[in-house]
């Protein structure tokens, strides 16, 4: 796994920056007097996020850092300030928005919810026929004996999310699908209350959750990606922080 | 014979405890402790006046907990005796300072003690704050006293035997705190004494950038000679005029506009600072921040800084380590930091002459380069930029190579940085 971070993102960051290297080089050297510049833009700005996020924020290599390509910007926004005010726990996340203000994660959020690179093929998984299916019942129709509402109730009906605030949970990888559903389970990681997702998932056995994940991360991402226009019906739960 | 022997050793034994007890009780006076409150012409000037303060002082980046209601308490201030948690400065009746005087505010502020007279701990900075004047003290309470009431209990430090008995503060007093409002020093201006005055007292930047003994305090010569900050283990670099370690190279107008905005031509700011510049510099006035530069400038090196331990690395070594890396360099660095070193002017910092990056303790930049970080959003510099960590895509070795390249490389004369010393700071965030 370690290797393949390293090729990864050596090979990333050489072939997407081969262009800015020989432009600086050479800039340096027939303008040795003069400052180096670079664009004043938001991407350049969020350039120190796609070394792990990948190109555009489409992935990292391995389940650790997930795609935020495309996720709806009131999701991605949030996400940010968990991250900063501890609601979610992953140190290096928060030593880079530390000191950043509301309004700077917005935009952080904005651009990267407007980047629409494609999905990679999904992943192989080790799953089995029966696993799949009870994964594919719960997506589209819960469990009402274990009061598991269907996750394409909020998720919307393709799973790719739904304006502004819930994420796609197609094109991921099983291994981050698994983290964050843990993470949940035992508390380390929150959303803002009342905790839809934490809800939800004490509700959810080992076995459901692996059923879940090995169907999600093999579904193909379709065409249009787009998350679902804002909710007009009723959602079976009360959640937290769904508008912007 | 013997009873004489007897009685002689028990005078003894008693003139030390009562020369130990006398001793404890003159170095724990406090000479201004009775100044008077005097009421303000305008309270609402005063409350203005107090708002001001309190971003001098920082006091809410401390009491505040992470993610936490402002003001209102709960964040741990790591110790190496344990975690001491900051108090709820919200007026609630019950749980904040809300029955609180600013007598028992001068208290506290001026002598380190809380309302019902108990010791407070040092991670409150109150040898810092003792410096403060009344008036200032006061306008602070009253601003304290305009903000919403949020009923959070305190709690109590978590520290281990014998640090958590509060009477051996008295020892502690004794040694390391000299009571006493800022008197102005009649030989310089009036500016340089604002300057002295913010940095000594509100600022407290001695409390980070001062050296500390084992039982964490710092000797009074050596303040503002720079140190590594216990437990939290950045290192603060000495503040004073020294050409090679301290300010003395800075232009004042680019250190001004680094305490400000967090950016400067060659430089940007991180780590614990860049917490103080987002919570306490960017919102003081050019005035302060000019006082506060100029004065921090003007002063002598404190202590020989500390150099590191003769490089333990033979010539060939560091040769092939600053070949290997000048090719990551090339690679991984070079498009932000440029191949001159000199980086992007208040964008990406430079590297070439650096004395951040010169450091003897590499600390610093081993962290940068491991965890990266972003200058923080400040009104000068709303949008900054950022360097990605590389922690999860560098080797130790790749880390060491690279940082021994730039430590030297366009004329940077720093020692080696061993994969040893970046293994430290993997997890450390």
């Amino acid at each position: 796994m370690r290797t393949n971070r390293f090729t990864f993102a050596r090979s990333a960051l050489r072939s997407a920056l081969i262009a800015g290297i020989t432009i600086f080089f050479f800039g340096g050297k027939f303008a040795s007097a003069e400052e180096a510049r670079v664009p004043d833009t938001i991407a350049q700005r969020v350039a120190a996020c796609v070394v792990c996020h990948g190109k555009e924020g489409r992935a990292g290599s391995d389940g650790y850092y997930p795609r935020i390509a495309g996720k709806p910007a009131g999701y991605l926004y949030n996400q940010l300030i968990n991250f900063r005010d501890g609601k979610r726990t992953y140190p290096v996340m928060t030593s880079m928005l530390e000191n950043m203000s509301d309004a700077y994660l917005r935009e952080i959020a904005q651009y990267f919810s407007d980047q629409h690179p494609p999905y990679p093929a999904p992943q192989a998984t080790q799953s089995n026929p029966a696993e799949l299916e009870r994964g594919r019942l719960l997506v589209h129709d819960g469990d009402k004996a274990k009061g598991i509402p269907a996750c394409v109730a909020c998720h919307s009906a393709k799973m790719t999310g739904t304006a502004p605030a819930i994420p796609g949970l197609i094109g991921l990888p099983r291994d981050y699908l698994l983290g964050q559903i843990g993470a949940w389970k035992i508390g380390t990681r929150k959303a803002a209350t009342p905790d839809c997702m934490a809800h939800i998932v004490q509700k959810m056995d080992a076995a459901d959750i692996r059923a879940v994940t090995a169907w999600l991360s093999e579904q193909r991402v379709p065409a249009d990606a787009s998350p679902a226009p804002a909710l007009k019906i009723k959602l079976p739960m009360e959640c937290g922080k769904l508008s912007p | 014979m013997k009873r004489k022997i007897i009685w002689g050793a028990l005078a003894l034994l008693l003139t030390i405890i009562a020369s130990t007890l006398i001793w404890l009780v003159l170095a724990n006076r406090n000479p201004d402790h009775k100044q008077p409150s005097v009421p303000p012409k305008n309270p609402v000037k005063q409350i203005k006046q107090g708002e001001y303060l309190a971003r001098v002082g920082n006091c809410m980046s401390c009491h505040t907990a992470r993610g936490g209601e402002q003001y209102a308490g709960g964040r741990a201030v790591p110790t190496p005796f344990g975690n001491i948690y900051t108090s709820n400065l919200t007026p609630d009746a019950e749980t904040g300072i809300g029955k609180w005087t600013n007598s028992d505010f001068w208290q506290a502020m001026h002598n380190g003690k809380s309302k019902d007279g108990s010791l407070l701990y040092p991670a409150f900075p109150y040898t810092n704050y003792t410096k403060v004047t009344r008036a200032d003290s006061d306008a602070v309470f009253a601003y304290l006293h305009t903000l919403p009431a949020v009923s959070k209990k305190n709690i109590a430090p978590e520290l281990r035997f014998p640090y958590d008995n509060r009477a051996l503060l008295y020892v502690w007093r004794a040694l390391y705190f000299r009571p006493g409002q800022y008197t102005n020093d009649d030989k310089q201006s009036v500016e340089w004494n604002r300057g002295a005055y913010l940095a000594q007292g509100l600022g407290h930047c001695s409390a980070c950038h001062s050296p500390r003994d084992s039982f964490g305090g710092t000797n009074l010569k050596a303040e503002l000679g720079g140190g590594m900050i216990p437990v939290l283990n950045w290192y603060a670099p000495p503040l004073n005029g020294d050409k090679k370690n301290g300010l003395g190279n800075w232009e004042a107008a680019h250190l001004a506009a680094f305490l400000k905005t967090g950016v400067a031509p060659s430089r940007s700011v991180s780590g614990p600072m860049a917490e103080v510049v987002a919570g306490s510099l960017q919102h003081m006035s050019d005035a302060d921040i000019n006082a506060l530069s100029g004065y921090l400038k003007s002063l002598p090196q404190q202590i020989a800084v500390q150099t590191a331990a003769a490089e333990n690395i033979r010539p060939e070594d560091k040769k092939a380590m600053i070949s290997a890396g000048a090719k990551l360099y090339e690679n991984q660095c070079a498009t932000c930091h440029q191949a001159s070193g000199r980086g992007v002017p208040s964008i990406y910092p430079a590297l070439a002459g650096s004395s951040a990056i010169n450091t003897p303790i590499a600390t610093n930049a081993i962290r940068m380069v491991l965890h990266g970080g972003y200058a923080p959003s400040t009104v000068g510099n709303p949008r900054p930029y950022g360097m990605p960590p590389f922690g999860q895509a560098m080797s130790d070795e790749e880390v060491a190579a690279v940082l021994t390249y730039v430590r030297n490389s366009w004329g940077n004369q720093g020692n080696a940085v061993s994969s040893n010393q970046v293994n430290q700071y993997r997890s450390r965030h």
